[in-house]
């Protein structure tokens, strides 16, 4: 639009006068009384909130006390092990079910379609206890003539868990490393066709790098999720930062105390997660943003 | 001099569409041959058979004097599998309208890739060479530049030479202009002007007729998965003998 045009569209007969001498006059922002009263009432219900939490019945010597007690801090480490060994797990499963949901093998394609409609379909809890109570389906295990076990030694309250949660969150991981995959033009298999490459080659060096920057960061959200997980496996008997915090308040009784103590290990570890995913996206990001410009005619021409 | 390609009577649909309809040609080793056309009468379907990014349904296509796709036992035909058909694959270099450049990786790095992961080269000698080809398309400044940091002219001559860098003896060019700003057009017929001056036997599909008159030792005009005429370009560009072609022509020019 001109600028000779603007102010004939505008002002039709009174502002068609112009004033140049109001142009050193001072702008003055709208004032937003609103926001200041909602802040006031917030943060007044915020002081009550704080207030009686200082005043109830919470021992916060006590909370102190066990916030890095042995007990806790080797519950943690179960923790953090059993964060790592599952996602591992589960990101092991996924990639391998993802690529076997594309499979142009019916059989392939359909084990991986079953094994992602089950474990997305039941509870976690529920295939915990399934992993746990195996023994009851299964006494023995082994390969005839090789080894043999009992299931009751070999499935202890580490195996189960590791199991449940890394079959259960290779099941998710699997969708979002699909989704990866498709969110990569199909022009880069067929480039990659071109030069010789075979399918598998095709996927590893051109496919799945793409990938990664789709796959990224949900994976980095469902590590946050799999350490909150990791509190489930307490119903099993895995030591967990949980778990111990409940024997320990079955003997003295400070339930909310090593509660709110498993709460800020948690939060501590989920804090320190965050930070890392926000780096990790930034960096993702990047490489995103190099792909959503992939014909930009940009650069200066040599 | 034997043909380094042979289509005979090829045939493919998509669905209900008859994208080829009994093709039948012999592209003599060392020459040009521009396919013309307007789309969807099957020209890039041709060419992307030959390579096999798409299967044929009936007929048989031979590159440099081999079975494309299948391997004959008495009177059958039995297709190759996935690594026999990626070996047959090198001896034809592609080039394709969006380019395709590997997107995470640098110029450089996209060059590379197919001596060292498929042909298991040495590094530094393919990096060599890679220099050397970077340098035929005036690209040498660029070897560290992601896809995303080049034109679109650019990318094209990155990905002319990451085709050149497989050794082919045959080079496919799927409309390699038709993405392209029109000021950016010029840089990459240039590089394909050198490449045929070289003796590169070149398969290319375009709209770029003056390319085809000045370049071409042949013109093919396809119409509806069928060829219509073929000649020189002269006869096929200036002194088309079909009325369908006459047509195309006179609509291209318009």
């Amino acid at each position: 639009m001109s600028s000779t045009t603007a102010p004939s569209s505008i002002g039709t007969g009174q502002t068609a006068r112009f004033d140049p001498s109001i142009a050193h006059l001072t702008h003055v922002p709208r004032r937003h009384y609103g926001r200041w009263i909602a802040s006031a009432l917030i943060l007044a219900a915020f002081a009550l909130v704080v207030k009686s939490f200082a005043e109830g019945q919470i021992d916060w010597a006590v909370v102190g006390q066990f916030f890095t007690a042995q007990s806790i801090i080797s519950g943690l480490g179960n923790t953090i092990i059993m964060t790592i060994c599952a996602m591992a797990l589960g990101i092991t499963l996924g990639v391998l079910f993802a690529i076997l949901v594309m499979s142009p093998n019916p059989v392939l394609k359909g084990i991986a379609v079953f094994y992602i409609w089950f474990f997305r379909g039941t509870p976690l809890l529920l295939q915990l206890l399934l992993w746990f109570n195996l023994a009851l389906v299964f006494p023995r295990i082994g390969i005839p003539g090789l080894f043999e076990a009992r299931v009751v030694d070999v499935m202890t309250p580490f195996v189960a868990t590791l199991l449940g949660l890394g079959i259960n969150q290779g099941a998710y991981t699997a969708e979002v490393v699909r989704s990866g995959i498709l969110s990569v033009d199909a022009g880069q298999t067929e480039a990659a066709k071109a030069i010789g490459m075979t399918r598998l080659t095709t996927l590893r060096r051109i496919v799945l790098p793409q990938a990664m920057r789709v796959i990224i960061p949900p994976v980095g959200n469902e590590v946050i999720s799999m350490v909150k997980l990791t509190s489930i496996a307490s119903v099993i008997g895995f030591a967990e930062v949980l778990r111990n915090a409940q024997t320990i308040y079955y003997a003295n009784a400070r339930v909310i105390e090593l509660l709110i103590v498993s709460a800020g290990w948690y939060l501590i570890i989920v804090t320190v997660l965050s930070i890392g995913q926000h780096f990790l996206e930034r960096y993702f990001a990047r490489g995103s943003g190099r792909r959503s410009r992939p014909a930009a005619p940009s650069a200066v021409e040599s | 001099m034997m043909p380094i390609v042979v289509a005979a009577d090829v045939r493919k649909t998509f669905g209900s569409v008859q994208a080829l309809n009994g093709v039948s040609m012999e592209i003599p080793a060392g020459q040009v041959l521009c396919i013309v056309g307007p789309s969807g009468s099957g020209k890039s379907t041709l060419l992307r058979c030959i390579n096999q990014l798409e299967r044929i349904d009936s007929g048989a296509i031979w590159v440099d004097g081999e079975l494309v796709g299948y391997r004959r036992v008495g009177d059958k035909l039995y297709e190759l599998t996935d690594s026999e058909i990626a070996r047959q694959r090198l001896t034809s270099g592609m080039v394709f309208q969006r380019f395709n450049l590997f997107q995470h990786m640098t110029a450089l790095e996209n060059i590379i890739e197919g001596p060292v992961t498929v042909q298991k080269r040495r590094r530094n000698e393919v990096t060599d060479e890679a220099m050397v080809l970077l340098e035929r398309v005036g690209l040498s400044a660029k070897r560290d530049a992601y896809p995303s940091e080049l034109s679109g002219g650019q990318q094209q001559r990155v990905a002319i030479a990451r085709a050149l860098a497989m050794k082919p003896k045959l080079m496919l060019f799927d409309e390699p202009t038709s993405a392209l700003d029109p000021e950016l057009v010029g840089e990459v017929l240039a590089v394909m002007k050198d490449l045929a001056r070289s003796g590169m036997t070149m398969i290319v599909v375009t709209h770029e007729l003056g390319f085809a008159r000045e370049v071409a030792n042949e013109v093919v005009f396809m119409d509806r998965g069928a060829i219509v005429e073929r000649g020189s370009p002269q006869e096929v560009l200036v002194h088309p003998q079909q009325q369908r072609t006459r047509d195309f022509i006179a609509a291209v020019l318009a």
